[in-house]
Parts: structure tokens; C-alpha cells; sequence
């Protein structure tokens, strides 16, 4: 096994390991194994045949050469396996092993998922291993960081509430530059629509927000955003394994919008939000399905292309590719919405192949990206496949309706030098509606 | 399709209940109209009606750069940069955060504050709702803001503040000690606490959420995280001795008693007092309420898997909603409780269990008659508003209602809505609905 990039120091895990007792990391684990887990973790682990059929399907296994260490099978084997062997008691080695495999070597992706021949979710069998590390206290560091982010101000990159209305105030006045009437409407009740962002979009990405006020005025859209906390319904406490801190991230997402008396929710471009907030938050916190019903950002632009609300003026020209975020095409079934949208917008598509369901993970989502940089490299390496099949595209744009698509991948264009760039849809969108002047 | 903005959803408060604090005293029937939208001129970015419906104001942008408020058609001078968040006080000032030479405020009827703020945000209301608090920032420091006197003590970052009842006395949830960026181990030291009218509580936790203050105004309850699995209520910085491994907000009883959603077990109890008080164990619970007899205690609960429901005194409603049960709402003789519904994609309201036969797009909180007999709200349905009074729908609809209120008799009801181009106000009989 190559360990250059797995020698990993990361203060999160090894200061967390010092801290912990035998006595503690037994009471734990049997503590999640006996009271957390529920019925499915005994029959996966017991319906498995080790067959290994879920190899092929995973980006890691591709990329690192067919190790066998990268299996998803062999992910489990050396980690949940071990514990419920043991009994929970396993020492600090095997759970350093299990923090690093967990959090840095599988994605939760869930494409082994359909290349194992009894469906087994063998992403749940690793984020049961998060969670185990997530009350032992093992988690990186820079993902504890954004759980701590998410338990002190509910969005997941510590900005302060003024911060997130001066910025929508301030996008509003870039928009109203490219579009006289767009307006962002803060706290306004019984609006049709709650528009929900993630906190990269306030801290790093505001164009964004200015662009979605361009859009909602096109399309004559009744919507708001709100004011004060559960704007960002980002959840990186689902991934690290804090369930407490996701149940109130979701909680007060789900109760601003029933505050302002929305319609519906509709999520900007991110697909582990839309997975925290439409499923794992929902779930912990006793709904069946969301409250009010949401909708993804590919959905919405569908809607608003495919009914005519929204005309594209001019499309792009340059070959672009798509990358199918596997929270909402393997986890919602959105890849043929997404392809009619991007086939409106632009005229050079070329497919990825895999596509679709099958479409590779970026390598990004599931916390990976947000363990940081001591990570970066094993991420690279874990993710070789994915380049292979964007530079077969020849596109020069990716597409990425996902942030943690359009950091990874972003990430991949440079590591592997592709000669690309990235792009949300809602910056291909804006320059798409626009009307030519004269 | 894109209207102005007729109302801002404040942040729950303790009592749920959207009826206005103080009620008009004109109840003689007819309709009147308050503003005439047309005669603005610019966008309409937001509107208000004060509780009494005596008066009704507006935020309207003249030009990118300015915006007015109007308050009767009168305009306010001078023109201002920014303005939002436009509210009425129970005794008809209106006020707004507002922006003058780049620098925040609160502005009311007309007046802006003397103190001015890097950035303001968050306006409550207390005393009766004739005072007004504000989350302030200047300079990079954090503080807060009462009727224009802003504290002398800043910190570090506050996200959340709670008046007292009488309007005398602030708690704010501030953040004491530096946290250097990803230093994952300073925060499990604990950063934050509680601080009452500028002291803040010698303890420090990892987390604290929604201080509140007892009714009586002397005690403050918080909900604090004493360590990474640990949640429990600090009661004027003194945790309870029992940790849970999540809590929802703190409720105050009269005097006090304290209750608190916890989880333990893998289920939801309520406490009091750091004690089981309800023994059922729940799916969800939240949203705990009082009624105003202190004798009843209500709380939205899911007793199963996407089964919601109001539990009174640990007893679940037999009937449950798939979706979602909002906060309830006791009568005022404490006999009733009711609540906003939703089951299977449709609104409603349910009274002790028993819902509505229509239902809606959406429904607003149920207010009720002084005498508890009538139970009223508002409902959106195909886009339009409509008053609904005890499952009756009124025959009129608006493009925008707020909150109805009954006469001290319950025979009549205050209708405040915007219609077409008109903000009015309209008496009606209860019976006419």
C-alpha cells in the first residue's frame, strides 16, 4: 500500500485518540452497535458474502490501482467488522484506521450500493463507523471545525447573522446592475417559495446569490430568503456523525420556512444539503418525508425553462461536460432533468461515460472535501478515474450543480491539469436569460 | 406573481400566538382604507398595519439609492438608503431598521435613534410590546440595543437575544472567549455563555440557545452544552445536575419551574426541573406550552414515525398529521388547544384533536376568541388569502391578511388586509363568516 498520502497527520484524530480509555471506546461502540443501530446493520453485516462485487464499483478501488485495501467490502472489513467482532474492544491503531477510512476513503457515495448483489447501503455501515468516532471524539479536524461552525451559528462556515443580511442586501444592489427590478425579499411571509443556500455562497461565492436574484425576477418568481438562522441547510454534523447537531441544523431550517409560510423550499445547488435536509434530517428528527415540500435547484430550473417562465436568449458555445452529483441523481433520479437543462443552455454537450447513476463520485462530498487540507492528496489519488473520464469528454466547461462537486472537481481540473473550469448552472443561467442588447 | 413584502415572520417567540398584543378599540363595522397603494410612488418593498388596525405604513424604494417610509401616505423625512423589517409597536409606532449615512438604526414614527451601528438586525418587542430591543455590531464588537440605549458591554459574537417581559431586562446567548480558526479543542473548553443586562454567567459552554426569562422577569433559562454529548438547561448559571444527549428550548412555567424537551434513550420526554415530568416517550416533542392558568401543558409530539400530534398533560391527540404539527395555542380559559395541521400536503387546523374538514395550501396560527367559543385564521388557497372562522371560510379573499383579532365580545372580527390597491381595515360579524 502506498502511505505517502494515508501518514497523515490530523490533530482531530490523533489528539482525540490520546484522550480515550479502553474503557471508554468499548462503552461506545457497543453503545452505538447495541442502542443506535438499527435492524439493517445486522443483516448487511450478516447477508454479506464477501463477494466483493462492490469493488468495481468503487472510484477509490479504480483509481488506486485495484488495491484491494480500497474495497468497499474490505472498508467495512477493517473497520464496523472489527468492532462488532471485538466487541468493541479494539485499540487505538484499528480506530485510527477507521477514522481515516471513514472519513477520507469513502464518500457515502452509495455507488457500491447498486453493484452489490443484495443492495446492501454499505455507506451506512460506514457512517455507523462516523458515528463511532463522531462520540469518541476522532473526527478531523477541519470537519469537527465546521460541525462546531454548525453548532454555534447553524450554518456551516461561522458567518455571523449580520454578515449573511449585509450580503444579501449587497448582492441585491449587484443585481439590480444586469437587472434594474431583481430584488432578494428578506422575511417575507407566505411567500410561494423559500430559497435555501449554503454558506460558501455568503462567505465566498456571493455572485451567486445576486444571480439567483436575476433569475427569480425573469421568471416573476414570488420567493424570499430568510433573515435569521436556518438559511443554510448545509450539514456537515450529518458527516461527521454529530446526529444531535444535524437534528437542530434541520430543525431550525424546517421551522424558518414554516415561520415565513412558504410553499415550498427550493435548494440551491448542493446535493448533501438536499440529502441532509429532504432525508437524514427529516429522518432523525421523526418526519417521513420533509414538512414542506423542497426542491432541488435542477429541478427548479426545469420547471422554469420547460414551462417558458424563464427564455434562454443565447446559449453557450463552448463543449461542455456534466457531472451528476450522487445525492441528487443516485439519491433523487434528477440526471435527465439535469441533461434537459444543460442541453438548454448550451450547445456542445458531451456526456460523461458512466454517466447518469453510474456517473463517478467527484471525491469531494460526503465530509471528504471538508477533512481538508492534510487530505488533499489522498483525495487526488482516490479520484484518478474521475479525470480520466472528464478529460475523455474534451469539454472545457464541467458543469457542477453541487458546491462539494464544484470544489472537488475544481480540485481535480488542477491536480490533473485538465484545461477546464467549473460552473454552477445558475452562472450559465444568467448569462443564458439575458437579452441581447439593441 | 411578486408583491411587496406584508409581513415579516419574526423569530418564535414564547407565546405563539399570533393575536395582536393590544386590540383595537373601534369595533364599529364597515371597511376603511388605511393606504392607498397607487398614491405611492415606487416599489412597495414592504407593508405594515398596526395591531388596532388604526394605521398601516410602508417601505418604498423611490430610486436604488433611497427609500422612504410612509406611514398613513405621510412620508417620513428624510429619504433614507435602507429600510426593512417595518413593524408597528402595540400603541401604533411604527418603526424599521433603517439606514442613514451608512450606518444602521432604528427608526420610530419618524425618529431614528441617536445611536447608530455598524449594523443592526433582529428587532423584538416587550412590554406589552411598546419596547424595542435590537442585535447590534460596531466596530467588530457585538451588543444590544434597548429604546435607543445600547450596552456598554461588546462581545465577541451574540446570536441571540431575549427581553424580559416587562421590557426591563436583557439576556443575550454571546460569545466570550476568542476561538482560534479550527481549534477544535479550545471549543470543547466552551466559548460561549449567558449574559443578563451586561454580567454575563461565570460558567462557560460549548454551545448556549434561546435564553429566555421567567415571567416574573428575575430568572433566565438557557439551554447550554456542557460537553460534546451533553445538553442541559442552565437555570441563572446553574446547570442541572441531569445531562442530556439533546434538548429543545426551555419553557418557563409560572414562577420558576422550568421545562424542557430531552432526549435520552433514544427517545423524547418532557422535564421539569431537571426531572421526568411527562413518562411517555416520544419520537419527537417540542414546541412546549403553558396555558395560562399555568394548570395545562401542551407540546407538539410525534408518537410515532411521521405521526404528529399535540400531546396535553402527556395525552396525545388521537388523531396524528403525516407532516407537520405547528406550535399549539390554548384558549384563553385554558379549555382548548389548538393548532396548525398539515396531513398528506394540506393545511388545516385542529381544535383538541379535531381538524377541520377543509383544508388549504396554507394556514397561519389559530387565535382565539376572548371567550374561547370561536377559533379564527388565515388560510391561502390558489394564491389568495381568506379569513376562517371556526372551519368557515369567509367569501372574501385579499392578496395579503394579517392576523384577525376578535372584539372583547367575540361578536366581531378585525380583518386587516391588503386589497387589491388598497391596505384597509374591516369589522365584520363573527356570524358572517
Amino acid at each position: 500500500m502506498d502511505l505517502q498520502d494515508q501518514a497523515v497527520l490530523d490533530r482531530g484524530i490523533d489528539e482525540g485518540l490520546e484522550k480515550l480509555t479502553p474503557e471508554r471506546i468499548e462503552k461506545v461502540i457497543r453503545h452505538v452497535l447495541d442502542n443506535e443501530s438499527a435492524a439493517r446493520l445486522k443483516v448487511y453485516l450478516e447477508t454479506c458474502v464477501h463477494c466483493g462485487l462492490c469493488s468495481e464499483a468503487c472510484h477509490t478501488y479504480l483509481s488506486r490501482d485495484k488495491d484491494p485495501d480500497f474495497a468497499p467490502v474490505a472498508k467495512v472489513k477493517d473497520t464496523l467488522w472489527e468492532m462488532v467482532k471485538r466487541k468493541g474492544r479494539v485499540d487505538k491503531d484499528l480506530l485510527r484506521r477507521s477514522a481515516r477510512i471513514a472519513f477520507t476513503e469513502c464518500g457515502a457515495c452509495r455507488r457500491c450500493s447498486m453493484y452489490c448483489p443484495f443492495g446492501i447501503d454499505i455507506a451506512y455501515l460506514i457512517m455507523t463507523v462516523r458515528r463511532i468516532c463522531s462520540l469518541l471524539q476522532i473526527v478531523p479536524q477541519y470537519l469537527q471545525d465546521t460541525t462546531n461552525s454548525h453548532a454555534v451559528t447553524s450554518n456551516q462556515m461561522w458567518v455571523q447573522a449580520d454578515e449573511w443580511i449585509d450580503t444579501l442586501m449587497w448582492q441585491e444592489e449587484d443585481a439590480r446592475d444586469s437587472f434594474a427590478d431583481a430584488r432578494i425579499p428578506l422575511d417575507k411571509e407566505g411567500a410561494e417559495v423559500m430559497y435555501s443556500v449554503i454558506a460558501p455562497e455568503p462567505k465566498i461565492m456571493a455572485q451567486l446569490l445576486g444571480n439567483m436574484a436575476v433569475i427569480m425576477k425573469a421568471a416573476n418568481v414570488d420567493w424570499t430568503m430568510p433573515s435569521a438562522d436556518g438559511w443554510d441547510n448545509s450539514n456537515m454534523a450529518m458527516y461527521s456523525g454529530d446526529f444531535e447537531v444535524m437534528g437542530r441544523v434541520e430543525r431550525a431550517h424546517w421551522e424558518r420556512a414554516r415561520a415565513l409560510k412558504v410553499e415550498r423550499v427550493v435548494m440551491g445547488e448542493c446535493g448533501h444539503a438536499y440529502r441532509g435536509a429532504v432525508y437524514d434530517g427529516p429522518k432523525w428528527l421523526g418526519w417521513q418525508k420533509p414538512p414542506i415540500p423542497m426542491i432541488h435547484a435542477v429541478e427548479f430550473y426545469y420547471e422554469l425553462i420547460h414551462s417558458g417562465r424563464l427564455k434562454i436568449h443565447r446559449k453557450i458555445t463552448e463543449p461542455v461536460t456534466v457531472q451528476d452529483p450522487c445525492n441528487i441523481v443516485r439519491g433523487r433520479g434528477l440526471h435527465h432533468k439535469l441533461r434537459y437543462v444543460v442541453n438548454a443552455l448550451c450547445e456542445n454537450f458531451t456526456d460523461m461515460d458512466p454517466r447518469y447513476e453510474h456517473n463517478y463520485c467527484c471525491a469531494a462530498g460526503g465530509g471528504i472535501i471538508n477533512c481538508g487540507p492534510p487530505w488533499k492528496l489522498s483525495r487526488m489519488k482516490s479520484i484518478r478515474v474521475k479525470a480520466e473520464q472528464m478529460a475523455a469528454t474534451g469539454a472545457k466547461i464541467c458543469i457542477t450543480p453541487c458546491h462539494n462537486c464544484h470544489s472537488g472537481i475544481e480540485d481535480i481540473i488542477g491536480h490533473y491539469k485538465l484545461g477546464m473550469h467549473v460552473s454552477f448552472i445558475n452562472e450559465l443561467l444568467v448569462k443564458a436569460i439575458a437579452e441581447p442588447q439593441g | 406573481m411578486s408583491g411587496p413584502n406584508t409581513g415579516t415572520a419574526a423569530p418564535s417567540s414564547q407565546n405563539m400566538s399570533t393575536r395582536p398584543a393590544n386590540g383595537p378599540q373601534d369595533w364599529d363595522m364597515g371597511t376603511k382604507t388605511l393606504l392607498d397603494l397607487e398614491r405611492l410612488d415606487g416599489y412597495v418593498a414592504e407593508l405594515a398595519v398596526s395591531d388596532d388596525g388604526g394605521h398601516a405604513a410602508a417601505v418604498v424604494e423611490k430610486s436604488p439609492e433611497e427609500r422612504i417610509i410612509a406611514v398613513d401616505n405621510q412620508p417620513w423625512e428624510p429619504a433614507l438608503e435602507k429600510a426593512w423589517s417595518l413593524r408597528f409597536t402595540s400603541d401604533g409606532r411604527a418603526f424599521a431598521l433603517v439606514r442613514i449615512d451608512d450606518e444602521w438604526t432604528i427608526m420610530v414614527d419618524g425618529t431614528p435613534w441617536e445611536e447608530r451601528f455598524e449594523f443592526a438586525w433582529n428587532p423584538k418587542l416587550a412590554g406589552g410590546g411598546k419596547v424595542i430591543g435590537v442585535q447590534t455590531k460596531s466596530d467588530m464588537q457585538y451588543s444590544v440595543a434597548v429604546d435607543g440605549k445600547l450596552w456598554d458591554a461588546r462581545f465577541l459574537s451574540c446570536r441571540d437575544y431575549a427581553l424580559s417581559p416587562d421590557g426591563s431586562r436583557v439576556a443575550a446567548a454571546v460569545q466570550i472567549e476568542e476561538l482560534p480558526e479550527a481549534d477544535v479543542f479550545k471549543f470543547l473548553e466552551g466559548t460561549w455563555t449567558v449574559v443578563v443586562d451586561e454580567e454575563p454567567w461565570p460558567r462557560k459552554y460549548l454551545n448556549v440557545y434561546t435564553p429566555i426569562f421567567s415571567l416574573d422577569g428575575k430568572h433566565v433559562a438557557a439551554q447550554v452544552r456542557t460537553d460534546a454529548t451533553d445538553y442541559t438547561a442552565a437555570i441563572d448559571n446553574q446547570p442541572w445536575a441531569q445531562v442530556f444527549t439533546c434538548i429543545w428550548e426551555p419553557r418557563y412555567r409560572t414562577g420558576s419551574d422550568v421545562l424542557l424537551p430531552v432526549r435520552q434513550q433514544g427517545g423524547w420526554f418532557l422535564a421539569q426541573n431537571g426531572k421526568i415530568l411527562w413518562p411517555s416517550k416520544y419520537v419527537q416533542l417540542w414546541h412546549a406550552c403553558v396555558s395560562p392558568q399555568d394548570e395545562r401543558i401542551a407540546a407538539v409530539v410525534a408518537t410515532a414515525y411521521g405521526r404528529w400530534t399535540v400531546a396535553v398533560d402527556d395525552v396525545p391527540w388521537k388523531t396524528t398529521f403525516s407532516d407537520m404539527v405547528a406550535a399549539p395555542v390554548f384558549s384563553p380559559d385554558g379549555h382548548k388547544v389548538a393548532a396548525a395541521v398539515k396531513h398528506d400536503g394540506r393545511w388545516s387546523i385542529a381544535v383538541d384533536g379535531v381538524p377541520w374538514m377543509p383544508t388549504f395550501d396554507m394556514v397561519w396560527e389559530p387565535v382565539f376568541s376572548p371567550g374561547g367559543e370561536s377559533i379564527a385564521t388565515i388560510v391561502k388557497e390558489n394564491g389568495k388569502q381568506s379569513l376562517v372562522v371556526n372551519g368557515r371560510v369567509h367569501s372574501r379573499s385579499f392578496d395579503r391578511l394579517w392576523a384577525p383579532a376578535f372584539s372583547p365580545t367575540g361578536k366581531q372580527i378585525l380583518l386587516r388586509g391588503v386589497d387589491g390597491t388598497r391596505v384597509i381595515r374591516e369589522v365584520i360579524a363573527t356570524t358572517e363568516v
